[in-house]
């Protein structure tokens, strides 16, 4: 028998589709890729600050245990430990591979890798190449994947879109329909697995941090096929970006792990230009509520800090929703070698120096954590079993999700310089699963009938026919904007179930006037009016796993911050008590007396909502709404416990 | 609406079509640059004799200088719109096309002969593989500064736009192939490969081409040294041949 050669496809060419890629081109496997840009000019160019291993090259003590640590307690314990643990093992050979690819990564004077600190950690343990740490990881992957392009592994089909994925008469994907940008065709690729690396949802909101590419849009259409979609309600807010028109820009969290300071002065009428004001004057929020982590407090903490400060407490800078951001103590050169970048972004887009004046900032919406729902395989020994082909497959056979589109690794809220890892980690981490996936199919993508592929292509081009014929009155890309302000005015650092109420009926009236809209060009050439149609449609269902998932979660989690159901933790309280407790009560009654007042009541009210909410909530599509159930968290290796950073 | 901007672009329906000049007005907002000008006209595609027409087609993506999506030429200048401000721009504002790779539709253009470039240029490290065998090599720190300001290169195209040597039916390689030859050749590893980067640059379209305008660092959105690169290249490509000959 002739030993066929499988066929992936891989949608998406950032840090996690090339780094599958890679590994899948390693094993032999021929891999087509799929990106609406050149790969090269994908969202993970924007990240900044550096990606995450516990190398413990200062010796302080780091090791991958706590670094497992830190990242559950950060997702506020809603991340699969398995998963999560694995991940931080592997960190420091994923480094290292990063480092063997050429990445340019900031030395020490011995000539070794260089680490920093970020938020939500103790340690030195964030790896850097100045502050374009993802553009450089990027362009290496994307180096490797050219020079399999080169040996003829590696079909690049740039300027194309995916749009579904093509299921046959068992509901197993056989393939995806796919959309070239340049001249309208619409067609299927069959292949024995398909891979959706396409990134976040960013655009939902309008203007984030996100890319323009980030609509979410190939998550939404998997779930509207069937694929469950986990953790929507769960929305990173980073505390620091800049302002503009077309999108916030993001200011690297290592801005503050290289001794930013964030503050506001203590008088908002205090008009003088920042350096003016004195030490005396100003308020360190930050640092005077979390004198442990000080600036550094995870980014749910700091984005709330943030509100706080501007909204009810009144003292942003110049009565304006900002804060400054303060690097002015740094010497120029200092700045120039760790932080180059993000400065001159700064400068050029306010027209500043952050060298000699205090940047201002405010939050913004940044990363989700949730996503497609995606299985794993634990070895029995806390870890993953690397040759699983249930690893990173959604809940449609044969079809993965890795990268920022799935829901995994970072529970409520993610740490900083974690994305990078997971992108790389969980992309590498399947290739071996997703290998031995393609060896258990009893069927080549060319036995499927192509009754399945014509069945599939014809569903979107009388899809795109019909959006061709819109001739409505509404404007696609001024309803975008609309239902962006509503998630920003209502899904965002703190949330209110009657907003949220109004929110989902506010999204049920875009979707009516979606029906009225207008395709403003109708050409087949290069036009991309009617995929943004097709996107914005997506958008639509997105935005209501979100905001319905974020009505039905009546705590307070992570990112998800509802003030009504807020379980107010006592000053004095040490989460090493709640361990006390657990154990405590596995034996005998526990008594008041045996804690400070008030702690125990606490405690229970804590373990309460910890029974009832510390699972993933999984959205699944039913009837145009999404049907939302809960599932178990595995926990099994750090017991969950409330988070403490001051 | 107070203040408005008056944006002039140059169309094109398709890459066979003859090229248009249509001029925009559109109100003036704080922290507007040529990208949320362009977003603007989606909303609102009215020209300014007031006909409706088709919006504006444009490539962007990260919208922070990092991708080289949006490249394109701004008031004579070729640079990213992302990072062109509305308020230091002259007014009325131009935009058009780079001229330099085939255009696609209004101010799009095809760059895929970059991307094929890098190919050729074995602009990549040659690794064993990526499992685990420890760590990379150890690199000092004045290496590494070298390196990563070469490594920023986003192939966004601005250095072969105002390279007068490179055209659109010639075969020369141009400034940002040549700077990540380099680029690779200064890494440990990839200096062992040295050979299969310095031969192609030797051939017609490689770096003896070079007509040291100069003008590819002046454009270069990164300040990359590209002139440096240049006579970096041209200095390994002759002891490559010394070498030949002596072997040979």
């Amino acid at each position: 028998m002739i030993k066929r050669q499988a066929k992936v496809v891989v949608v998406g060419g950032g840090l996690a589709g090339l780094s599958a890629a890679m590994k899948i081109c390693e094993a032999g496997i021929r891999v087509v890729l799929v990106s609406h840009q050149p790969v090269k000019r994908s969202h993970s160019v924007c990240a900044q600050g550096g990606i995450n291993a516990a190398i413990d090259s200062k010796g302080e003590g780091d090791s991958p245990d706590i670094h497992f640590y830190d990242t559950v307690k950060g997702g506020d314990f809603l991340a699969h430990q398995p998963l999560v643990n694995d991940m931080c093992h592997q960190a420091p050979a994923i480094i290292h591979l990063m480092d063997r690819l050429g990445v340019a990564f900031n030395r020490t004077a011995e000539g070794h890798l260089e680490f920093r600190r970020f938020g939500g950690t103790l340690y030195s343990r964030t790896a850097f190449a100045g502050a374009t740490t993802g553009q450089q990881l990027l362009y290496a992957l994307d180096e490797q994947v050219r020079r399999y392009e080169h040996d003829g592994l590696v079909e690049k089909l740039e300027w194309h879109e995916y749009l579904g994925v093509v299921l046959d008469e068992s509901q197993v994907c056989r393939g995806g329909v796919f959309h070239d940008l340049r001249t309208g065709a619409l067609f299927t690729i069959s292949a024995d697995a398909v891979i959706l690396a396409t990134g976040g949802p960013g655009q939902l909101y309008g203007k984030s941090t996100g890319s323009a590419v980030c609509t979410g849009s190939a998550a939404a259409a998997t779930y509207l096929q069937g694929a469950k979609y986990g953790n929507g309600e769960f929305i990173q807010i980073h505390p620091t970006a800049i302002p503009g028109q077309d999108k916030l820009r993001l200011m690297s969290e290592s801005a503050r792990g290289e001794g930013g300071r964030v503050w506001v002065p203590k008088d908002p009428k205090d008009n003088r230009n920042p350096t003016e004001i004195p030490e005396s004057a100003r308020y360190y929020f930050l640092e005077e509520n979390y004198p442990l982590f000080g600036n550094l407090v995870p980014r749910d903490v700091a984005s709330r800090e943030i509100y706080e400060v501007v909204y009810n407490k009144g003292l942003g800078v110049g009565g304006e929703a900002m804060v400054y951001l303060d690097l002015t103590h740094k010497s120029p050169e200092f700045l120039d070698d760790r932080l180059g970048g993000i400065l001159d972004i700064y400068e050029k887009f306010t027209g500043d120096n952050p060298k000699t004046t205090p940047m201002k900032i405010f939050p913004a919406v940044h990363y989700s954590m949730g996503g497609l729902w995606v299985d794993y395989e634990s070895d029995g020994n806390g870890l993953i079993d690397h040759q699983s082909p249930r690893n990173q497959m959604t809940s449609i056979p044969g079809l993965y999700a890795v990268g920022e589109v799935d829901y995994q690794y970072h529970g409520a809220n993610r740490l900083g310089a974690n994305s990078l890892l997971s992108c790389i980690y969980s992309g590498i981490m399947m290739g071996p699963g997703v290998a031995n996936y393609t060896k258990t199919l009893d069927k080549a993508p060319e036995d499927i009938p192509s009754s399945v592929f014509d069945q599939a292509r014809i569903k979107w081009e009388s899809r795109f026919k019909e959006i061709k014929s819109m001739n409505g009155k509404e404007n696609p890309y001024s309803l975008h904007q609309e239902l962006g302000e509503t998630l920003l005015a209502n899904v965002l650092i703190v949330r209110e179930n009657k907003k949220l109420e109004k929110t989902l009926l506010k999204i049920d009236e875009i979707e009516t006037r979606f029906g009225d809209l207008q395709c403003l060009d109708t050409s087949d050439w290069s036009n991309p009016t009617p995929s943004f149609i097709n996107q914005l449609y997506n958008m639509i269902h997105l935005s209501r796993i979100i905001a319905k998932g974020a009505l039905l979660r009546d705590e307070c989690r992570g990112a998800h911050y509802k003030p009504e159901f807020e379980i107010v933790q006592p000053d004095e309280f040490d989460p090493h008590e709640y361990i006390d407790y657990l154990e405590k009560k596995s034996y005998e009654e526990v008594r008041e007396e045996a804690f400070p007042p008030g702690h125990l009541e606490y405690m229970k009210k804590f373990e309460e909502n910890n029974n009832h909410w510390l699972k993933s909530s999984i959205a699944v599509y039913k009837s145009n709404q999404p049907e939302i159930s809960y599932e178990d968290v595995d926990a099994s290796q750090v017991t969950p416990r409330p988070r403490k950073y001051n | 609406m107070s203040q408005t901007v008056l944006i002039k672009i140059r169309r094109k329906d398709n890459p066979n079509a003859a090229p248009y000049w249509e001029t925009f007005e559109l109100p003036e907002k704080p922290f507007a640059n040529v990208i949320s000008c362009l977003q603007d006209i989606q909303k609102n595609p009215v020209n300014i004799g007031g006909v409706r027409v088709k919006p504006v087609v444009w490539d962007c993506n990260c919208l922070e200088e990092v991708c080289g999506s949006c490249t394109m030429v701004i008031n004579g200048k070729v640079r990213q719109a992302c990072a062109a401000l509305i308020d230091p721009l002259e007014k009325p504002i131009t935009l058009e096309p780079m001229s330099k790779f085939p255009a696609v539709r209004d101010l799009q253009v095809d760059r895929a002969r970059m991307f094929k470039d890098l190919e050729q240029a074995h602009a990549w490290i040659d690794i064993d593989g990526t499992h685990d065998i420890g760590e990379g090599p150890a690199i000092d720190q004045e290496t590494r500064h070298k390196a990563y300001e070469l490594s920023q290169c986003m192939t966004c195209g601005c250095c072969l736009e105002s390279c007068p040597q490179y055209t659109l039916d010639n075969n020369f390689l141009g400034p940002a192939v040549f700077s990540q030859a380099r680029y690779f050749n200064m890494h440990p590893t990839g200096a062992m490969h040295k050979d299969k980067r310095l031969e192609p640059l030797m051939k017609e379209g490689g770096i003896a081409n070079c007509g040291n305008a100069q003008n590819c660092a002046a454009v270069c959105p990164k300040h990359i040294p590209l002139t440096e690169s240049i006579a970096e290249i041209g200095r390994q490509t002759t002891f490559h041949l010394i070498k030949k000959l002596f072997v040979e």
